[in-house]
């Protein structure tokens, strides 16, 4: 099955990608662009009833970092806890 | 006594020779070069040195991958055991990532690669690495890098900064960094991750503007500190 894990920037954490990308916009003449934000999708294959708690670790100790990095989750099977 | 120096190679390390170099110019012992792959490091070790460079390419984020590299297992070990430990660009990143060290090193605020020498002041001399500057000493240094931008939130700035932790300030405002803080100190002083390169400030500069020897008082600090202890 398949799990989407969506890392973003924390708020606050300047992202100067998304500010370059903005002014690109802008630039282009795309009005109405308040602010721009660059995370990262990660599609990760995993055996069936892999639990949300395992998908967890994997965020915190590689595919994020917690110190500047949010993560969401999609698509695992409920913890059994 | 020999001065018993690891330097760790991971793919994409290319700072690792200068390292190597550095040390032995200053110590006089060849370095013990180490792989990413191994698991185990040598006993007895004065000083672990991560250098600088594009680890694993800089996949997922600067210095994530090799943070979870075998050897970093038995760095993280030997530095809680108090080894002493110098991360420099692309190694204190690892650093961080492994977290020996606070906070996060993210994409220069002006968006580009940074590579000159830039003037830094020494904010404290009461560490392994450092004492053989004076305080609040202005030194100059090259730093090379994309993501040298340091930051932390605000307590941990408060506290690091309290802790007397901030070992190196850029002089004037050079990658966006909070506080203009260029290299830190674990809490107990025994591990130093700094963007700038001291391994490339070893000897006179040949031509005005390239080289220094500022950079070689912090080797040369490590040795006094390690060996006569």
């Amino acid at each position: 099955m398949q799990v989407r894990v969506l890392v973003r920037l924390k708020p606050g954490v300047l992202d100067p990608q998304g500010r370059a990308v903005h002014h690109a916009l802008e630039g282009m003449g795309f009005a109405g662009v308040e602010d721009v934000r660059i995370g990262r999708l990660i599609e990760l294959d995993v055996t069936d009833g892999t639990d949300e708690a395992t998908i967890r670790q994997m965020c915190e100790k590689l595919l994020a970092n917690t110190v500047i990095e949010s993560f969401t989750i999609e698509g695992a099977s409920e913890s059994a806890n | 006594m020999a001065f018993r120096a690891a330097v760790i190679t991971f793919p994409g390390s290319n700072c690792d020779r200068d390292m190597a170099t550095a040390l032995e110019a200053v110590s006089g012992t060849p370095a013990l070069r180490m792989w990413h792959g191994d698991a185990d490091l040598p006993g007895q070790l004065d000083l672990i040195a991560l250098p600088g460079g594009f680890s694993y390419g800089d996949y997922l984020r600067s210095g994530a991958m090799a943070a979870n590299s075998p050897i970093m297992r038995a760095v993280v070990a030997a530095a809680t055991r108090g080894v002493p430990v110098l991360g420099v660009c692309n190694g204190f990143q690892v650093l961080t990532e492994a977290r020996l060290l606070p906070g996060a090193l993210l994409r220069n605020a002006g968006q580009r690669f940074i590579c000159r020498t830039v003037g830094l002041t020494v904010e404290n001399t009461g560490t392994l690495f450092t004492a053989g500057y004076t305080q609040g000493e202005h030194v100059r240094i090259p730093v090379a890098h994309h993501d040298g931008n340091f930051y932390a939130d605000a307590d941990t700035l408060d506290r690091i900064e309290g802790e007397g932790r901030v070992a190196f300030r850029y002089a004037e405002s050079c990658n966006g960094s909070a506080r203009d803080i260029a290299g830190v100190l674990s809490a107990n002083g025994r591990v130093l991750g700094m963007m700038p390169h001291p391994e490339r400030a070893i000897e006179p500069a040949a031509v005005a503007g390239l080289g220094g020897t500022d950079g070689r008082r912090l080797f040369e600090s490590m040795l006094n500190q390690l060996v006569s202890a």
